[in-house]
């Protein structure tokens, strides 16, 4: 039964793609109701599937694995989908947030000269996601891995005729490929030292050493190379805010919510793959990426620039979670954060629709008076992101600092962790409230703009109520579910055990209980989330479970009592900044910092000048080698070819020239010229005289008798 | 007479009746020529895909000379008796996937062919011999046969380019007939070889077959215990440079992007769709298995796997450097052939298996770039990428379809490119890692020159010399539908190729079962 949901939830857009793809111009509104529709039935059925893994005994709801691509006698790769809670889960989320973003494009869209071409590339990138998180083997994870890049790249550069969209979007796609090629080298690794690329047998084969060491090591690197380019992970991610040239809401769906979190779904369900040396790394980059991207933030000034740079650094959170073992806490972060950056971007796409495109916030200004429950459902968001109690975001926050703080106590060494997310917590607050501020309150910059600013229509305003609601409720509401099914557990222990059974693959739950001890203790955090069922059944470790829970119930109070103060001395700030008083004017003049600081505020406008330099270091010396290869295969190999044709020609030249004045000229018309000669001489001696021939006649008789004589 | 033992012939020579026919046609008929050309190789695509249909590799036992050959289609008749040489007809797995192929591209090429108005008699008339002459590579298990068919296909194509080509067409007609035959020139010499050596090898037992390929591979005459002797190695040269030239392979490439560019589109669908494999062809049905010591001589696969590295990325380097829209599809062939050559080097069984694949895969990849280009040549009236721009607007038909033929180049998963890429590293992993690394680059920048292509061409605002470019018409939407569709299904369930051949794989590689 669920099996056969699942297959229907990934065949409805794939009907509706090859359908829109031939006949969009024939179908009424170019299909965009069709589109969201199936949308629809899809959210309808991913909720069934999830209804059902809620209350499903077994972990492993469906799993359906058939021979794809055989690769010698007897051996082959397959290809398979299957269904636990951790997909149950993604498929609510691509579900929910690619519905409303259809939903929502319908008003948006309205008018856009290849807006059936658009749905289609929903459509597209809808199937190839939802493949994705059902997929089942690393194969089929890269098929659709590389298929949600190729939606990527067709959504932003949906208005082509910009230079600029058609640059994002060869970035976009060359960037995350570039990650995808280690991602394949993983997969390379895996199929010489597996022979199979099913999760289940990798994880099995990490159990049994087949696979270890090195090889590992690599084979995990090189897969989360490829997070790293979905992801937009540093250095990666220079990408992901050049996608925002696409349309709004596909910045929501696919470089907010859906794809860009495909790096921290995979982390999460291939983690026994990597090894410790590989976790740290992990770590490093999702702390790196995190407070990195959130310096940027703090400067841009166009509203969806910041909103790229917060998502970058919101998935730095996530990857960093993974890394400390934390993944539930990170896939839970991946829930809560879809649904309040697709407020937010879906927000920011209806005052942008509203100010007629116009994306600098340095032009907004008081619109809470125009488009006053927009402005309500951003807030919302805005403060789930910030991760105010009790909002979504403040849950999932809490529970990825927790996992770097518990990870932190257990090696002391790697305080930069935690650190780095502390720190990017108050900047995330400051530059939203800088960003809500700006947009919102105070006096409209822009008149004319303003003037004509109305509130969004109701396809566009729904999307907003209902992810802004989750935004608030998102975290709680599933823990109540959880609840319900346990009523003695509440708080903390809630968002803990919805983490647990929420987010955990079984699989991934099963291997991790099985990675060897000094692997484990690496990793405390990765224990610390499949602890208990593990330690229970060991007497000896009892006391350590619970110490660790303890340790954990620490953490976790500390992580929510800073980020509280942190986040809300960031809104202070901004506030401070960027809240008008009635005169205009704020408390701290902005330029009474960014003066100063002019060298700082310089390099965090232009990015660290990252693009600058790929384009100094790769890409302008790619193009001249290949202009260099193109010049030197036809200037030297082909010279070559050419110069044997002209030494052929050479050689044809000399023997020809030899052969009209030697052979031809003079043997075969010397001999003539010489036979000529020779009559011509001799026809003097034709006298017609009989005397004179008689005279001659005797004379050769003479002379022949003397020469008989005289030799024989 | 057993229908089934004539197929192969009638694949082979219909179209040669077809042009019989096309000769004895008015010239003012053109629509008659044309749609005679239709028919004829429509009707020997259908043959081609009974043969696919009734295919089966398993009737012979293994360990036979003719294992992995199809009993029910073979033929051999003597033909020039006192030399043993015969009229030898036989397919494996490979030859059939190369022949279904071969009988799709000709019979859509015929619909590109559609535009060109000089002398279209004398056009169709050749094409039909090329045909012929194509197919009965693929078919042919006849050395001296073999080679027949190997010049006959030149002669026509020679003059395909030379009359109906470019601006340089002499030039280019030329430099590929004299490059071609100074390949063919060396693979002549080794089929002498072989004929010398059967004459006395085991006392001339086994004269009669001489010219017999699958006999020759089956009682390997130039074994000797102790590795491979000079001789072997001269004459695994002389097949490879004479194969190595029509794959193209670096360095003996430089004819190609000429012959392509100037050639009419439907001749450059032909020559990269089914010519280049016929280089890949020869290594896997005579250069390694006549030779398979020296193939698995550790320093030839080294030397001969580093070259395919070589070709993947120096084409694509090449590829990204052009100015001219064709010259840059002529060199990614370079760079897509690189992964055939580095296939079959490993001599691992994914490697093959990818590197066949790959073959089919870039058949229909390239044909349908190459007739993407023709399209817009013909409205154009030029190639350079600079000049281009905002087609995708002007044309959304086209683009779409472009899209499709693009990313299937690009080797972009789902798509026929994606497998045999994905294969053959699979198989080169297991024999070095850190080459086959080194040769991933090539799928970046495969990415790099298809993208900033196609965005140079198609994307970008509509120009107003475009304006007036009409959409596809209906016989360019009959050659680039099917294409696109075949990129597609063969993506999806690569399986469909994969099971024809496999068989033939194994057959192959326990060649060298024992010597690596």
């Amino acid at each position: 039964m669920i099996l056969v949901l699942s297959i229907l939830i990934f065949l409805l857009p794939l009907a509706g793609f090859i359908v829109m793809a031939l006949q969009h111009p024939r179908l009424p509104r170019h299909g965009d109701w069709l589109a969201t529709g199936l949308l629809g039935a899809g959210l309808v059925i991913s909720l069934v599937i999830f209804r059902a893994a809620l209350h499903s005994p077994s972990p492993l709801l469906a799993n359906l694995t058939f021979p794809w691509l055989p690769t010698g006698h007897g051996g082959g790769l397959l290809g398979g989908l299957m269904v636990d809670r951790l997909t149950a889960d993604m498929l609510v989320v691509v579900t929910l947030v690619s519905f409303l973003v259809h939903l929502f494009s319908i008003k948006y869209m309205e008018g856009d000269v290849r807006y059936g071409r658009y749905y289609c590339g929903l459509q597209v990138f809808s199937v190839s996601m939802l493949g994705l998180v059902l997929a089942n083997n690393l194969l089929f994870l890269y098929i659709c891995w590389e298929l949600v890049g190729l939606s990527s790249y067709l959504l932003i550069g949906h208005w082509y005729e910009k230079k600029s969209a058609s640059d994002a979007a060869i970035k976009a796609f060359i960037t995350t490929r570039l990650g995808d090629v280690g991602m394949f080298i993983g997969i390379m690794i895996c199929y010489l030292k597996v022979g199979s690329l099913q999760y289940a047998d990798l994880f099995a084969a990490v159990k049994t050493g087949t696979l270890s060491g090195g090889w590992q090591t690599a084979a995990g690197l090189g897969i989360f190379l490829g997070a790293m380019g979905k992801s937009a992970q540093f250095p990666l991610h220079v990408w992901l805010p050049d996608a925002m040239e696409g349309p709004t809401p596909v910045s929501a769906l696919i470089h907010a919510a859906t794809m860009v979190a495909a790096g921290v779904y995979l982390v999460g369900r291939v983690l026994p793959i990597f090894d410790a040396p590989t976790l740290l790394f992990i770590a490093y980059i999702g702390a790196f990426t995190a407070i990195f991207a959130a310096t940027i933030a703090l400067v841009q000034d166009d509203i969806k620039k910041v909103l790229a740079y917060s998502t970058v650094s919101q998935l730095g959170y996530m990857i960093l979670a993974g890394g400390v073992g934390g993944y539930s806490a990170g896939l839970f972060h991946l829930t809560t954060h879809a649904f309040f950056k697709a407020c937010l971007f879906l927000g920011s796409g209806a005052v942008i629709w509203a100010m007629h495109h116009e994306q600098s916030m340095s032009k907004y200004g008081g619109l809470w008076r125009k488009m006053p429950k927009t402005a309500f459902f951003y807030l919302l968001a805005t403060l789930a992101l910030c991760g105010v109690y009790p909002f979504s975001g403040f849950w999932s926050k809490d529970a990825i600092l927790a996992d770097a703080l518990v990870f932190n106590w257990a090696h002391p060494g790697h305080w930069f962790l935690p650190v780095a997310g502390f720190a990017t917590a108050f900047m995330t607050a400051f530059y939203m409230f800088r960003q809500y501020f700006l947009t919102f309150t105070g006096r409209p910059r822009d008149h004319h703009a303003y003037e004509h600013a109305r509130e969004a229509p109701w396809p566009m305003l729904l999307p907003l109520v209902v992810l802004g609601t989750l935004a608030l409720v998102g975290g709680g509401l599933k823990g109540e579910w959880f609840a319900e099914m346990n009523p003695r557990l509440s708080g903390i222990e809630q968002v803990r055990l919805f983490a647990q059974a929420g987010y955990t693959s079984p699989i991934v739950e099963e291997a991790l209980k099985a990675t060897p001890p000094e692997a484990a203790a690496t990793t405390p955090a990765a224990a610390h989330a499949g602890a208990e069922a593990a330690h229970a059944e060991d007497a000896a470790h009892e006391e350590d479970a619970a110490h660790e829970a303890h340790a954990a119930h620490a953490a976790h109070l500390l992580a929510m009592k800073l980020s509280s103060v942190l986040g809300l001395l960031g809104i202070a700030l901004g506030a401070l900044m960027y809240l008008q008083r009635g005169n205009g004017a704020t408390v701290i003049n902005p330029a009474w910092i960014a003066t100063p600081f002019k060298q700082v505020y310089t390099i965090l406008w232009h990015k660290y000048y990252l693009d600058e330099l790929y384009m100094a270091a790769v890409i302008l010396p790619t193009r001249w080698l290949g202009r260099f290869t193109a010049v030197f295969d036809r200037v030297v190999i082909d010279s070559v070819v050419n110069f044997f044709g002209f030494f052929g020609r050479l050689g044809a030249f000399v023997v020809d020239l030899a052969d009209r004045l030697f052979v031809d000229d003079w043997f075969v018309n010397g001999s003539a010229r010489a036979a000529r000669l020779a009559g011509d001489k001799l026809s003097y001696a034709q006298t017609g005289r009989v005397r004179q021939y008689l005279v001659f006649m005797v004379l050769g008789i003479v002379v022949i008798s003397a020469l008989l004589v005289f030799i024989f | 007479m057993d229908f089934n033992k004539m197929l192969l012939t009638l694949i082979t020579f219909l179209p040669l009746a077809g042009g019989g026919l096309i000769l004895m046609t008015p010239r003012e008929r053109v629509g008659t020529i044309r749609w005679i050309s239709v028919a004829t190789t429509g009707i020997v695509f259908a043959l081609t895909c009974w043969l696919w249909w009734i295919f089966n590799p398993a009737a012979i036992a293994s360990g036979t000379a003719y294992s992995g050959y199809d009993v029910k289609t073979l033929t051999d008749v003597p033909w020039i008796g006192a030399y043993h040489i015969h009229y030898r007809l036989g397919v494996d797995g490979l030859s059939v996937l190369l022949i279904v192929m071969t009988g799709f591209l000709s019979f859509l090429a015929t619909f590109v062919a559609f535009p060109i108005k000089k002398y279209v008699k004398g056009f169709f008339a050749l094409y039909m011999l090329l045909v012929t002459g194509m197919m009965g590579v693929f078919v042919a298990l006849d050395f001296f046969l073999f080679y027949v068919f190997w010049e006959v296909m030149l002669l026509p194509m020679y003059f395909l380019i030379g009359i109906w080509g470019g601006p340089r067409k002499e030039y280019a007609a030329i430099k590929f007939f004299l490059y071609t035959l100074l390949g063919s020139v060396l693979i002549l010499l080794v089929m002498l070889a072989y004929y010398f050596k059967m004459q006395s090898f085991e006392g001339g037992k086994y004269a009669e077959y001489a010219f017999n390929i699958p006999q020759l591979v089956y009682l390997q005459p130039f074994h000797v215990p102790d590795g491979p002797t000079l001789f072997q190695h001269l004459m695994f040269w002389g097949l490879f440079i004479g194969f190595a030239i029509k794959v193209p392979i670096f360095p003996f490439h430089t004819w190609l992007p000429d012959a392509h560019v100037e050639a009419p589109t439907a001749i450059s669908v032909i020559l990269a769709g089914v010519l280049l494999k016929m280089g890949g062809y020869g290594i896997l049905r005579l250069n390694y298995p006549l030779l398979p010591e020296v193939g698995a001589t550790a320093s030839v696969m080294w030397f001969l796997a580093i070259l395919g590295v070589v070709n993947i990325i120096y084409g694509a380097f090449c590829a990204l450097g052009q100015t001219d829209f064709k010259r840059l599809v002529a060199y990614s062939s370079v760079s897509h052939m690189g992964y055939v050559l580095l296939g079959v080097a490993v001599l691992k069984e994914e490697a093959v298996n990818g590197a066949i694949f790959q073959m089919f895969a870039h058949g229909i990849s390239s044909a349908m770039m190459f007739t993407l280009v023709g399209v817009l040549y013909e409205r154009a009236h030029h190639r350079e990428i600079a000049r281009f721009g905002g087609i995708g607007t002007q044309m959304p038909v086209y683009f779409g379809l472009a899209v499709v033929g693009f990313f299937a180049s690009l080797g972009l998963p789902m798509m026929v490119g994606f497998i045999g890429e994905a294969l053959v590293f699979l198989g080169s992993f297991k024999y070095n890692w850190l080459l086959t690394c080194v040769a991933t680059s090539g799928m970046m920048l495969t990415a790099g020159y298809i993208l900033w292509t196609m965005q140079r061409v198609y994307l970008g605002k509509g120009k107003e010399e475009h304006a007036h470019f009409p959409d596809c018409n209906r016989w360019e939407l009959i050659s680039l539908v099917p294409m696109a569709v075949a990129a597609i299904v063969f993506g999806v369930l690569p399986v469909l190729a994969l099971n024809i051949y496999q068989t033939s794989t194994g057959v192959f590689l326990n060649l060298f079962k024992n010597l690596i």
